[in-house]
């Protein structure tokens, strides 16, 4: 809710903005995930252990795909703190979803240098190939939409992530089509992957 | 130049210990250990090496403000956080030359007394987390960081803490909060983080670039350092070119460049032989600067004479097809989905900027709302607190200042006024 009766804030939430959603289903660490938790949070200092709750919450994406009430309150306890606290980071940072996504969460990088590189064309070619708008997801639960702020590849622009963590750089909008196409038949093995990366490869490093 | 910071970047395993090591890697480690932490501090501060990550702060003077004689744990942060749009230079020194970051924030821990060093890598940066983790499990092996590294009985361990999208926790006070389990929001100041930083504790932040440069100024010397660039600004430098022009990417060298041969020399001129309009010389919270300034050198004091700042060398370059209020546009969209929420002028300012540089894009705009821009503008800028309101609005109030010819035609003639070709590019293609 805007501060100003005439002047509301468009699509979205700001992040100062607080939602209630509804309980999903009951959640606990794997103990595997438990145990890779507690290691993590060896890092800090025993009394500061809540400085675990982000690496906690990428384990419960990765569980169970979404952050939901449940999962916020099995990390409260496990770290250590409120609830409530756990809430404001989920809620802060843009790489937490706090509601169930496709599996290949399609996250098309809309700032400059790569909006200089027709990056806004990217993202209307995918969502048209999908029929889905930006934030959702396709019926059958392959696929979501996102726009992300700058990514950091600029020189490779426009740039695709996927799941928060594979990119698939020096995308053009004709690409798009081709790009699900792959994504769709061979995972994410399909990405290029960053292309530093890829260059030792293909020197047989 | 010769690149010395990313001289062996595109080798094939150069990102290994074994290759480091091989290179002459963790010299500056050895020789640094052999001094006085204070040594290490008056060997940085002779060098002039100024923070990269764009304040260009002296790295020297920040160490030397972390108290020596607290109680209390101190602590190293390194802001991996590479999120200012356009730049890209980070991730290639942490993928490709890890070690050399090691090496500069062990003798960073060693100069300020801190046994622990955070890497806050952002989020984005998964694959990159993975190739520093297991790097730094290599280097422990070896004995190169952990318990009493080469028996001078100075212990130090390095951790990747990786974020989750948030371009605000590359403020300093920010990523403190963040690396505390908390949102990236920035803290009232002074205290400065060097005397309660971490968990209360003394810390200092250092850019992944700053601390690359530590081992070199070690090893070589910080005449050496200083000869290699001009006065106040020496050492090497990675720019990052992108935007328009024929090869983008990251090209290391002295500051004695100039913008101009950046983009013609470095970046292979402008896309398709067309001509330049404006580059922002660093990083989108700079202000833009026009073909008739960029011999200006791309130093940090170069590009303050030139009206705008070297910040993080980020050269987003812009030919004439661009449309200057839909990059003000663009830009904005990303001020104010990245706001944190703190302070009520940049929080809502940068709302209603974007509402009103979305109406004048679209040609629904008045003569008033281009004031209007301006007057919020006013209003966010210096009245935060953090840099971020100041970010926010500084490319904006350069776009009005150079550019308002093109904000007054979007209005006069109702529609986006930038050629065919380029609409072509977006997907709102407003206008006849």
């Amino acid at each position: 809710m805007s501060f100003h009766p005439e002047m509301r804030y468009e699509s979205g939430m700001h992040m100062s903005q607080r939602e209630l959603r509804p309980d999903g289903d009951p959640f606990a660490f794997t103990p595997a995930n438990r145990d890779r938790l507690e290691q993590i949070a060896t890092h800090y200092p025993p009394e500061h252990r809540r400085s675990a709750v982000i690496p906690a919450l990428y384990i419960v994406q990765e569980q169970q795909g979404y952050v939901s009430a449940p999962a916020i309150r099995h990390v409260a306890e496990v770290v250590g703190c409120t609830p409530a606290e756990v809430d404001d980071v989920v809620t802060y940072y843009a790489m937490f979803f706090r509601q169930p996504v496709g599996k290949y969460v399609v996250q098309v990088c809309r700032t400059l240098s790569c909006a200089l590189r027709g990056a806004e064309r990217v993202t209307a070619e995918i969502s048209k190939t999908l029929g889905i708008g930006v934030g959702e997801t396709d019926p059958t639960g392959t696929f979501t939409l996102m726009e992300m702020e700058c990514l950091g590849a600029c020189d490779r622009a426009p740039v695709v992530m996927v799941n928060n963590e594979h990119w698939h750089e020096c995308q053009a909008p004709e690409d798009a089509e081709r790009l699900l196409e792959s994504l769709k038949a061979s995972g994410e093995a399909a990405l290029t992957g960053c292309h530093l990366a890829r260059a030792e490869k293909a020197e047989g490093g | 130049m010769e690149p010395v910071l990313t001289s062996h970047v595109g080798e094939p395993r150069g990102a290994t210990l074994d290759a480091y090591v091989g290179r002459g890697g963790y010299a500056g480690l050895r020789k640094a250990l052999g001094l006085a932490p204070a040594q290490v501090i008056d060997l940085v501060k002779a060098s002039g090496l100024r923070g990269r990550g764009g304040a260009g702060f002296p790295t020297g003077m920040k160490w030397q403000f972390v108290p020596k004689d607290s109680p209390r744990p101190k602590y190293l942060c390194c802001n991996a956080d590479e999120s200012e749009p356009g730049t890209f230079k980070d991730h290639v020194l942490m993928e490709r030359n890890p070690h050399l970051l090691f090496e500069g924030c062990l003798i960073g821990c060693y100069a300020i007394g801190a046994k622990v060093a955070y890497i806050y890598i952002r989020g984005e940066f998964f694959h990159v987390q993975r190739v520093l983790e297991a790097e730094i499990d290599a280097a422990r092996a070896q004995g190169y960081l952990g318990k009493n590294i080469f028996g001078s009985g100075f212990d130090c361990e390095i951790y990747v803490h990786r974020g989750a999208g948030a371009y605000e926790a590359g403020e300093e006070s920010a990523l403190l909060e963040s690396l505390e389990g908390k949102r990236a929001q920035p803290r009232l100041r002074p205290p400065f983080p060097a005397v309660v930083g971490l968990y209360g504790c003394p810390t200092a932040i250092n850019n992944v670039e700053t601390l690359c440069n530590v081992p070199l100024i070690v090893t070589n010397g910080p005449e050496w350092f200083a000869s290699l660039g001009p006065e106040k600004n020496g050492g090497p430098k990675l720019y990052c070119i992108s935007g328009h022009v024929e090869k983008p990417g990251v090209y290391e060298t002295s500051m004695h460049v100039t913008i101009r041969e950046l983009i013609d020399k470095y970046g292979g001129g402008i896309r398709g032989g067309r001509t330049l309009k404006a580059v922002i010389p660093g990083g989108s919270s700079t202000p833009v600067i026009l073909p008739d300034q960029i011999d200006a050198q791309a130093s940090f004091d170069g590009l303050v004479k030139a009206g705008s700042m070297l910040g993080s060398a980020a050269i987003i370059v812009m030919d004439d097809t661009t449309c200057m209020v839909w990059l003000a546009e663009n830009l904005m969209h990303f001020y104010r989905h990245e706001s944190c929420g703190k302070c009520t002028p940049c929080r809502e300012g940068t709302d209603w900027l974007l509402k009103i540089l979305r109406r004048i894009e679209r040609g629904e705009g008045t003569m008033r709302d281009i004031d209007l821009l301006a007057d919020v503008a006013s209003n966010i800028g210096g009245k935060t607190l953090c840099p971020f309101g100041d970010a926010a609005v500084a490319p904006l109030l350069s776009t009005i200042q150079h550019f308002r010819a093109e904000y007054e035609a979007h209005v006069r003639e109702g529609r986006c006024t930038c050629p065919a070709d380029w609409r072509a590019m977006r997907t709102e293609a407003t206008g006849p």
